[in-house]
Parts: C-alpha cells; structure tokens; sequence
C-alpha cells in the first residue's frame, strides 16, 4: 500500500505532463482537422464534441447521483429554442414566422453567441430546477418516467406555442456558431467541469447519495439538496449541448427532441460506463463515429458468397442489440466507474496486469 | 354543450379507457411482479396486432382464430425476451434492468421496420365488430362495446388467478419478497416467466382490439398506448389489477373530457396523460389503490 | 480493460476506414436520394425512391456536352431525424460528391439539409416538401411540387365555389408544419372568399401518432359546419374521417395531397368514400406524354396505381437530367442556372416551372375517392 502511494506521488508530475501533452496535442489536431478535413468528417468530429457535453451531462444524473432521468431532450429542447432565439436576426425571424408572428418582446433580441448560450443554459437549468423541485421526491423508476413524461411535456408545449417557438414549422436559418473552436472549448470546459465537479465535495455527496442514499442521510449530506442541485447543473448542459446542436445543424424543429435523442446519449453513457467521465468521452466519439460507419449495413451488400438487398433499420437493430448485451454482459460499460489514467495506459502496454484505474 | 353531445363524449370517454385499461392490467401484472417497467410492453403489443394481421391476410384465418393464434405466439414471445433480456439481469440495480428494457423495445420497433415495413397497414376489421349502432343520437363501433366487456372478464379472470389459485399464492410471494419466495421453494422462474406469458397475452389482446377500433398498424404503434397504459398503471397504484382498470378508465375520461371542455387545448392532448402522472405521483405516490411499499434498505 | 480499449481501437481503426474511402468513378453522373427510409417518415421516402428508381431505370444516362454519363443513384437513409439527415446530407455532398440531390419527404429533413447544399453549392430538388421555408433564402434548393399556400387556397376555393360552404372546421396536425401551413392558408383564404370574419368555426388540433379522435370529432358536430378541413397524414387522417362516420358525421371532409397514398384508403375504407383533396397529378387523364410513359411504366412493374409524391420523385429525377443536358457542363453553378431556369418541362405531374424562389408553378388536380380509387375531378390552373 505505502509503496503504491510512493509511487503515485513520484508519478504525479510525470502524468500531469503528460496530460498537458496530450491536450496540446489535441488542440493542434483539432487545428488540423479544422484546416483539412473535409465537411463531412469535420462535421462528425464536432458532433462528437457535442455528444461530450450531452453525454456528459446525462451521466451526472444517471450515473453519478444515481438518478435515472429520461427527459434529456427536453431540456436540450429548451436550450435550443432559447440560443436561437436569442441570436437569429429579426430579418430572419420574419422570414420564418410567416404563419404566425412572433411574439414583440423576441422580435428585436439580437445577442452575440455566448451570451445567447449562456442563457440558453441557464434558462434550461432554471426549468429543470422546477421540474427537479417535485420529481425528485420521488425514485428509480418513478422518477425515469415522470423526468421522460416532463420531456414530452415540453415538447408539446413547444409545439403549440406557435408566436414563440413558431411550432411545428421549426426554425431555419439559425447563425452557424457551432464552429471546431466552439463546440471542442465547451466539450473541455465541460470535462474539466465534471473532474473538478467529482473532485469537490459536492460531487463526493452526490456519489455517496447515489451508493446509498440512507447512509448519506445519516452523515448529514441533504439528499434532496444534493438532487436537485445535480438536476438542474445536468439541465443546464443539456441546455447548452442542445443549443451546439441547434446552432451545428442551424435549423429546428419539436419533432427533433424526442426520446429517439435522450435514448441516444443513454445509449453512450451505458456503453461507456455508467460513472464514467472519460467512458463518457471515449464512448461519446465512438458511437458518434459508429453511426455514421455503421451505415453501410443499410445498404446494399455484395459479401462475395450473397448480396442482400439494402436494409434500412438494420443499423438501429445492431445498436439495440449493442447496448442490450453490454448492459447483460458487461454492466459496468467500457470503463465501470473508473477512470483513464496514464497508469492505466501504461499498464497496458507493459502488462504489469493491474486491474482496472484507480476507482472513484 | 346539449345533454346528447355530453353523452357522446361519456362514451367515446369509456370505450378509450376501457381499451387503455385493458392494456394497463399486463402492465401492472408484470410491474407487480418485477418491479419492472417493461418498456418493451408497448412493442409486445404492436407484435401481436401484427401477427393476427398476417394471419388474417396471408393465412386468411377468420379473425378469431388469427386473434388466438396471435396471443398464443406473443404469449411465448414475452416468455422468451424475458429470458433474454430481463432474467440475466434479475439481481442487478434497476437501473440495469431499465436499461435492457428500453433496449428490448428498441430492437422490437427496427426488428419490425427491417420485418413488417415501415409503411402503415389497414387492418381488415371483421364487419360485425365494425358495425355502428345508436341509442338516440349517441353512436358507437360495436367493437368499443365488446372491449369493456373483455376488460371486465380479465379482470375477474385475473383476480381469480392472483387470489385463488396456487400459482396467484406464489405469484404474490414472489412479489412480496423474491428471496423469501425462493427459500419457500417457489420456483421463482416458473412464477416470472408465467407472469410475462400473461401479461403478453393481454398486451397481444389488447394490441389487436386496438387494431380493430383503430384499423391501422405500424412498427411504432405500441409507444404511445405503452406509455398512456404505463401512466394508467401507475395512477391507479401500480401492481394492482383492480387499480390499473381504475386508471385507464380515469385516463380515457380525462383526455376526453378535457378536450370536450376546453377545445382550444386538444393540441396539448399527450400532455394531460403526463401531467396527471406527475400529480398522482407527487400527491399519492403509491397510486390510488396501490398498497404502500416498505422501503428496503 | 485491456481489452475494452483494444476493442476501441480497433473499433475506431475499423471506422477512420470505412469513412476513409469514397471511391468516385469519373464516368458517372450522381444524384443523391435523400429520404427517410426508417423512422417515422419511412413510408413517405419509399414511395418517392420508388419514383426515382423508376425514372433511374428508364432514363439511365445523360448526355452532358458530346458525352454520354451513366447516372448513379446514391440513396442516403435521413432516417427521419434532423441530425442524421444533416449527417447523410453532409455524406451525400461531401464523401459521395453527388452531382445532384433529390428529396427529401419531410419539409423539416428537408430544412436540415438546406445550409449543408448551399454551402456546396450543390443543387438540391425537393420532391414534395411542401413548406416555404425550404426554398426560402436558398438558391441552392429547388421543388418540383407547389407549395402549402397554393393548396391552402385552391381547397378554400373548392369549398366556397363548388360546395357553397359558408362556414368550416378545421382539424389541424399540430406537430405537422405541412398540416399547420395548410389550415393557415385554407383559413385566410375562406375567410376572404366568404366575406366572414368568423367563417372558420373552430380550429381543434391533434399530434402526429393520434388514434383516438372522439373528442375533438363529438365538438365539430357541436358546430355544425358545412365543410371540414383536415389536412394531415394519411394514416391519421383516414382514422379521424372513419370516426367522424361513426359518429354520424356526413360532411365533407377536404384534405391535401398528402392523402393521396393506397394506405390511405385501406385504412379508411368505405369512410373514405366522397372526400375531396388537392394533389400534384392524376393518373385518369396523363397531362403529358412524359406522365403516360411514367403511368405506364409504374403499372407494369408494381401492378398498382402510383402515388402523387412516386410521380414527383420520378420528376424530380427527370428535372435535374434535364437541368444537366441543358447545362451541358457537370459544373455545379452551371447546374444550378439550369434547374433555375427550368420553364414548362413536360414532367408526369404536368408542365413544371420554376418561380424566383425555385418553387414549381404548376396546376393542382382535385380528386376524390369513389368506389375505392382515386378518382380526378378537375384541373385548378395556377393563380
């Protein structure tokens, strides 16, 4: 035990070096692929970024409050609506609410984008507050469907509320913000949000409520504060990832934010390990890359032996089989609740056979 | 609003919670039992709608004979996903289980666009059941006649089984307290397993009278019926048989009568269900006739 | 854990790979299809590829220039979601550098696509997204079908002129832009033509996935109204106007094209009988010798009658060929003029051309149902 903490000290700065190589590596790739790669792959790298930041967010509740909330794409809903609300120009907004005309109060609003995100965050985590309020009296399964219940609330009420949201003709035109630049600066500062977040002693309380929620009673952790406190910073980054997407895409709709998207990011922070910040992360860009790989398989094949027609659906049935025999046979994900470390990855390498990363 | 109109909409308002009550017993059978939400109840359901579909069109059985055929095959289709699906994780965080659930229902719904299509199919509903009768002004389909009929056997049906027979005893234990059963020598598998027979039957039942009073099918059909039925179990006390023909009837007034009432808000229809939801959970968690659970530590 | 992070690896070697290689055989021309072919738009896709397969099949070259290319269909699954449509839109431009996009059924999959196409400065031919919205600001996008508010008003007319109605009803699918844009303009339109501010009764709403319509149908009695517009999709639609039979509902029910679909009357049945919509094209009398060829054809190979939006995916198909011949030259600004300025091509739905924003200006077709076949009843000329 004293030797192993030796060498983690003797080790520390050693690892931290590496970690900021590695990040500056990551900064000069993301320049390069900015600079030469094509739309395509450069589009599927930000979604990746995004993905972080969603996966991130839903993991917080999921996997380290212990919470199980299905209603993620409402708020990411929320934090679409607002940024893009906020940002397009008035021009804009007369083209698209040619049905109804929008409310006075939004016509002129014009904000730069970080404002306008800030907002669209803090906007989805004030309703997640009050939707975290009463729904987290309550447990497992209750609260999965009531928090999925409260998603589709949303989006009917976005729907209807035809001079704001302009229903279900959806927006078009919103600014491209979402550049490599913005999208990879918030998918860092969310990571770095959730390490310092875990490393706090707020993110210790929320692990202590999510392994068991009595005994963190009785230590005098205030459970229900705790919740609701995990909830609403979990809605504010759905908010803010839901607004990187509307601003990638630069167009939506009530009909993009159903529970198809919560389920999704579930799918990525299950694959990736429930309580996993770096599972999250490595998971996030693999299934993002994935659904976009796994595409020929609804298309036509010629194996040599048989063509089969083209398929379309067999992608999705991979995907459900996927993430149904990782939770059968490999329940913790990737990662468990671990996380990567340099260590980690050394072992690997020299097959020292350490088991696992250092455990949260 | 004239007395006859206000009788129309009592009607339409029992003969769709009649149907959403009818689905809410399989929901509450197996949510008793497991303390489960089989998210995949709602594609069961789709499942069997289709497959009396096919053997009525391309078998051309007469419409209860396919209806049986139907219910039989779900029946040991839901045996079979649990065994895959939920069984491996029995002893696993709910959360786990959950999750299996919602990826059960996932792969049903592509497995069915890969299979049945993506394209809607009009379902050929035997005439007798379509007819239209009237009492006075008021109309009805005679099949929203038949339906409460067969909620109310079910009920009976099943009560009879939980209370009276030694499969109902052990179902029982097993829902009060799984370890406990299994040291009573309840075949604790046998009892799930049996469940989930069940309750697939009635989500096959259930699946094909909805094809019938709604002739159409697609592979996405058993969603929103799963959830509405999911919220009538729970509103009426999940677990409960009794309490889940309570809430769907509760259910199918509220979203009737509301639209009746407040016409301007019939955009916001899907959210009453969920709204009342909330509001029975937050003041009465454990639904209206659902029995307080001890909290295990 | 070893073995988890080898499986990434691999896994994400496997995938740099796959998304690596986009081969690009110089002697083809590409249309991108850009349908939904899984999720809840499915249906909608796999009638319009169907009408573009067609085509493919029968006119299978183009002559750019003195040279003949062989066309190439790259069909690309938006599986009804914006952000995949997005993906496969990006995919379709950018790894696949088709020549052309077709599609796609949903005006909002459609909408996800516009900024990728624009930025291209690919051309892109909507088949029949109906809202304004898609062509609206892009230069880039283009539409082969009319859009909600001609249709709005050619139902308003049909219900003011030939049915003498005075007063409506209006179901609305109120998470379908195509139904909201619909209503909105079926209601300016009557309300101007009846002189009556208050000629629309009542407007009651439904969502995408409804079955159950008692309500809302046991109040329209309440107004009595002498016509009902519902526009929406088929399914839905089909069930509501079942319901209102069972409720003892006989007026008559308008729609738009989007009812124009086999599955429509299969689930309706006999209710269906006597409902009146507007939609691109009609098979009973071929308005061009292109929509007897294509009438022809589709009988032959499916043994049914086509759909509207099958005949708008085979024109959409025809009008980018045409675009390109004319162009005489695969390059894309050229290409884009070409469809720009595309006046009367003989398309099977009838003389196409081009307005300023890339909507097609076109003559609608009102139909019915009668003995359980679409039935045409005459021809609106564009306002």
């Amino acid at each position: 035990m004293d030797t192993a903490n030796q060498k983690k000290t003797i080790a520390l700065p050693r690892n931290r070096l590496y970690s900021i190589i590695a990040i500056a590596a990551f900064v000069v790739f993301a320049f390069i692929a900015d600079r030469f790669f094509d739309a395509f792959t450069l589009r599927v790298f930000n979604l990746c970024a995004i993905y972080i930041v969603l996966a991130l967010s839903l993991n917080l509740l999921n996997g380290f409050t212990g919470l199980f909330s299905l209603g993620h794409a409402g708020f990411m809903a929320v934090g679409a609506y607002v940024s893009a609300l906020l940002t397009m120009s008035p021009q804009l907004k007369e083209m698209n609410y040619f049905l109804v005309p929008i409310v006075p109060w939004l016509h002129n609003v014009t904000l730069p984008f970080l404002p306008a995100l800030i907002i669209a965050g803090l906007v989805s985590a004030f309703v997640g507050f009050l939707i975290g309020a009463p729904v987290l009296r309550l447990r497992d399964d209750y609260l999965a469907i009531a928090t999925l219940g409260f998603g589709e609330i949303i989006r009917v009420l976005i729907t209807n509320a035809q001079s704001i949201t302009n229903g279900a003709q959806g927006l078009k035109g919103l600014p491209r913000f979402s550049t490599t630049f913005a999208v990879w600066a918030v998918a860092g500062l969310t990571i770095l949000f959730m390490v310092l977040l875990m490393r706090s002693s707020y993110g210790r309380a929320m692990k202590a409520v999510r392994d068991d929620e009595l005994a963190a009673e009785a230590m005098g952790i205030n459970v229900f504060r705790v919740k609701v406190t995990a909830f609403t910073v979990s809605s504010f980054w759905a908010g803010v990832g839901g607004a990187l997407l509307g601003h990638m895409i630069t167009t939506i709709d009530p009909k993009m934010f159903t529970f198809a998207l919560t389920f999704n990011i579930l799918l990525i922070v299950v694959l990736g390990g429930i309580g996993s910040i770096s599972g999250s992360v490595i998971s996030a860009v693999v299934v993002t890359i994935l659904m976009e790989a796994l595409r020929f398989l609804d298309e036509p094949m010629n194996l040599i032996v048989f063509k089969t027609e083209g398929m379309p659906g067999l992608r999705m049935v991979v995907f459900s089989i996927l993430l149904m025999v990782m939770i059968i046979y490999r329940q913790k994900g990737l990662m468990g609740n671990a996380e990567f470390s340099w260590d980690m990855l050394g072992g690997l390498f020299v097959k020292k056979g350490r088991k696992g990363g250092d455990h949260v | 609003m004239t007395l006859s109109l206000l009788f129309q909409h009592i009607v339409n308002a029992l003969s769709l919670g009649s149907l959403y009550a009818l689905i809410a017993i399989g929901y509450t059978m197996v949510y008793g039992i497991l303390r489960l939400i089989n998210f995949a109840h709602g594609d069961v359901f789709m499942l069997g709608a289709y497959v009396a579909f096919y053997m009525m069109t391309l078998l051309s059985l007469p419409w209860w004979v396919a209806l049986l055929v139907a219910i039989v095959f779900t029946a040991f289709f839901g045996i079979g996903l649990e065994r895959v699906a939920y069984r491996p994780l029995r002893d696993s965080p709910r959360i786990s289980i959950m999750i299996s659930a919602i990826a059960a229902s996932f792969l049903l719904e592509s497995l069915a666009v890969l299979i049945f299509g993506g394209r809607p199919k009009g379902v050929p509903v035997p005439d007798v059941l379509s007819r239209v009768i009237h009492f006075g002004s008021v109309s009805m389909i005679v099949i929203s006649l038949i339906i409460p009929l067969f909620t109310f056997a079910l009920l009976a049906v099943l009560l009879w089984i939980v209370n009276k027979t030694k499969t109902g005893m052990a179902m029982r234990a097993v829902s009060t307290d799984i370890e406990a059963a299994r040291l009573m020598a309840v075949d604790v598998n046998k009892v799930v397993s049996f469940t989930f027979g069940i309750g697939s039957l009635l989500a096959a039942f259930g699946g094909i009278m909805w094809s019938f009073k709604y002739p159409q099918l697609n592979p996405l059909m058993g969603v929103m019926p799963g959830l509405k039925c999911f919220i009538a179990a729970v509103i009426g006390g999940i677990g409960s048989i009794s309490g889940a023909v309570l809430g769907g009837f509760l259910l199918g007034i509220i979203e009737i009568m509301t639209v009746a009432f407040l016409p301007t808000l019939s955009g916001y229809r899907d959210a009453f269900a969920f709204i009342l939801l909330i509001v029975v959970l937050l003041v009465k968690p454990t639904g209206l006739l659902g029995k307080r659970q001890a909290e295990k530590v | 854990m070893k073995k988890a992070v080898v499986t990434v690896l691999l896994v994400v070697g496997i995938a740099a790979l796959i998304v690596a290689c986009g081969p690009a055989a110089p002697e083809t021309v590409k249309f991108g299809v850009f349908e939904p072919l899984t999720g809840a738009n499915a249906g909608g896709g796999a009638l319009e590829v169907e009408g573009i397969k067609l085509a493919n099949e029968l006119y299978p070259t183009v002559q750019v220039g003195d040279k003949e290319y062989k066309i190439e269909l790259v069909i690309a699954d938006n599986k009804s979601d914006k952000v995949e449509a997005a993906n496969a839109a990006q995919r379709l431009v950018d790894k696949d550098k088709v020549n052309v996009v077709l599609g796609s059924w949903g005006s909002s999959l459609s909408m996800a696509a516009g900024p990728i196409v624009k930025n291209a400065k690919v051309s892109a031919v909507g088949l029949s997204c109906t809202n304004p919205l898609v062509t609206k600001d892009n230069e880039y996008y283009f539409r082969v079908c009319f859009i909600d508010p001609f249709q709005g008003t050619v139902m308003a007319n049909y219900a003011f002129k030939d049915l003498g109605a005075k007063k409506a009803v209006i179901i609305r699918e109120v998470s379908n832009d195509y139904s909201v844009g619909l209503a909105k303009f079926f209601a300016d339109a009557f309300k101007q033509l009846t002189g009556d501010e208050n000629a629309i009764l009542a407007e009651l709403n439904y969502n995408t996935g409804d079955t159950d319509f008692s309500a809302q149908l046991t109040e329209v009695k309440k107004f009595r109204p002498d016509v009902i517009f519902a526009p929406g999709n088929y399914t839905e639609s089909a069930l509501i106007i079942k319901q209102a039979k069972e409720l003892g509902i006989t007026v008559p029910f308008l729609g738009g094209d989007t009812w124009e679909t086999p599955e429509f009357i299969d689930v309706g049945k006999e209710a269906v009988e006597g409902v009146v919509f507007s939609t691109f094209f009609a098979t009973e009398t071929p308005i061009t010798e292109t929509s007897k060829v294509f009438l022809d054809e589709y009988r032959k190979k499916y043994n049914k009658e086509p759909a509207a939006v099958t005949a708008l995916g085979f024109d959409g198909y025809l009008v980018a060929r045409d675009a390109i011949q004319r162009a005489g030259s695969l390059d894309k600004e050229k290409i884009r003029e070409a469809i720009a300025v595309t006046k009367d091509y003989p398309g099977a739905t009838g003389m196409i051309s081009l307005n300023e924003d890339g909507d097609a200006v076109k003559s609608a077709v009102i139909k019915t149902v009668k003995d359980g076949k679409f039935v045409y009843m005459t021809t609106v000329e564009p306002y």
